[in-house]
């Protein structure tokens, strides 16, 4: 199982002109905690609808890498969209699930992952190109090669330890993040 | 021969090219959709497009991850649903508020006028009232001659001051569901 600060540390290190767009609660304070970006998109709410916003931003810039980073509790609500981004094969676009099988930010309660549920098999039923499940750190690198090079849409569901790790809050104010990101975007 | 019956149908019949024609005008990129017989002209009309992506939903609220999405990369998005599908995006609605995006969803009514299927009144009923209430601008055209002026004004506003707008049309505009073939 992985310490999901340490993973995600690891997939974002020299992350050159990586776009991120992170699911509410833990993904989005794992990010932080990586490093502040402008190229990161911080999600407060919206939940369910990380991956389309990774979808949108895959197909208008082609050129460029888009990785979604979420958890568990974000991917089950917008399960639908793995279909919609199945359709449109995105080359660009991966997804990355921190799986710890709970709601951490509500109290712990049992997600659907941890009755079985599956991503991977999901995703690829989804017609994604490449999905695999990880829960080695030693794993790390090789996942951060596919979010750069790898043929998408692909995913990776990251078995995370379920534990409490401390909060790391970025900007709130929706207005700044899409800003920031939007300015960072066009100047690089 | 043109009666005035045959001129007065293809008039209707081209508000669907109407409304396409400002995504041409204002550089709409990428359409979102759930399929509607109200919409299909449209869609065809966006799929046939290579300078638009095309992209069918499983369900509406995922089209405002999407048009979040695409501003964020640049490009213009609209999205086209039924009324019913106003009632799936409350929540993902405050996204486009939260961060200012800007959004044009055209929405064909049901529910309304001659609605043979009460099962679509509920929503339909309290579509605009629901639209208010998350935010959005809203227009209603029961004429397709008004559609050209109001899609376009619409589009400016939605996408000139990051503004959220819904252009609802009428069940007068798009004709009953025939229910008998």
């Amino acid at each position: 199982m992985l310490d999901r600060r340490e993973f995600v540390q690891q997939l974002l290190t020299d992350r050159g002109d990586l776009l991120v767009v992170t699911g509410l609660g833990s993904a989005t304070y794992d990010a932080a905690a990586a490093g502040d970006h402008p190229l990161n998109f911080y999600l407060w709410g919206a939940m369910g609808g990380t991956a389309m916003i990774g979808l949108g931003l895959a197909l208008a810039r082609p050129d460029r890498r888009v990785t979604v980073i979420t958890g568990d509790g974000d991917f089950l609500m917008g399960l639908g969209s793995l279909a919609t981004i199945g359709v449109k094969q995105p080359k660009n676009l991966s997804i990355v699930v921190l799986d710890n099988a709970h709601y951490g930010e509500t109290g712990m309660q049992a997600s659907a992952t941890q009755s079985g549920i599956d991503p991977v098999a999901t995703a690829l039923a989804c017609r994604f190109q490449q999905a695999r499940q990880v829960s080695r750190i030693e794993e790390a690198a090789d996942v951060r090669a596919l979010l750069h090079s790898g043929t998408g849409p692909l995913l990776v569901n990251a078995h995370i330890k379920s534990e409490d790790t401390p909060r790391v809050l970025p900007l709130r104010d929706g207005h700044a993040i899409k800003q920031r990101f939007i300015e960072a975007l066009n100047a690089v | 021969m043109h009666s005035p019956t045959n001129i007065e149908a293809t008039i209707e019949a081209s508000w669907p090219d109407a409304i396409y024609a400002q995504f041409q005008r204002v550089g709409i990129r990428q359409v979102g959709y759930v399929p509607d017989a109200g919409h299909s002209r449209l869609i065809k009309l966006c799929q046939d497009d290579p300078s638009i992506a095309d992209v069918v939903l499983t369900t509406e609220e995922e089209g405002i991850g999407l048009v979040a999405g695409a501003a964020l990369g640049g490009q213009r998005a609209a999205l086209l649903m039924q009324s019913s599908g106003v009632g799936n995006c409350v929540n993902m609605f405050s996204l486009l508020r939260n961060c200012g995006f800007g959004c044009v969803v055209l929405v064909t009514m049901r529910g309304e006028f001659g609605e043979f299927n009460p099962w679509q009144v509920p929503m339909g009923s309290i579509t605009e009232d629901v639209l208010k209430l998350t935010g959005f601008l809203t227009y209603r055209i029961d004429s397709a001659a008004d559609v050209d002026d109001i899609v376009g004004a619409g589009c400016d506003m939605a996408f000139d001051g990051n503004l959220q707008v819904a252009i609802l049309l009428s069940q007068r505009l798009i004709g009953r569901k025939q229910w008998t073939r």
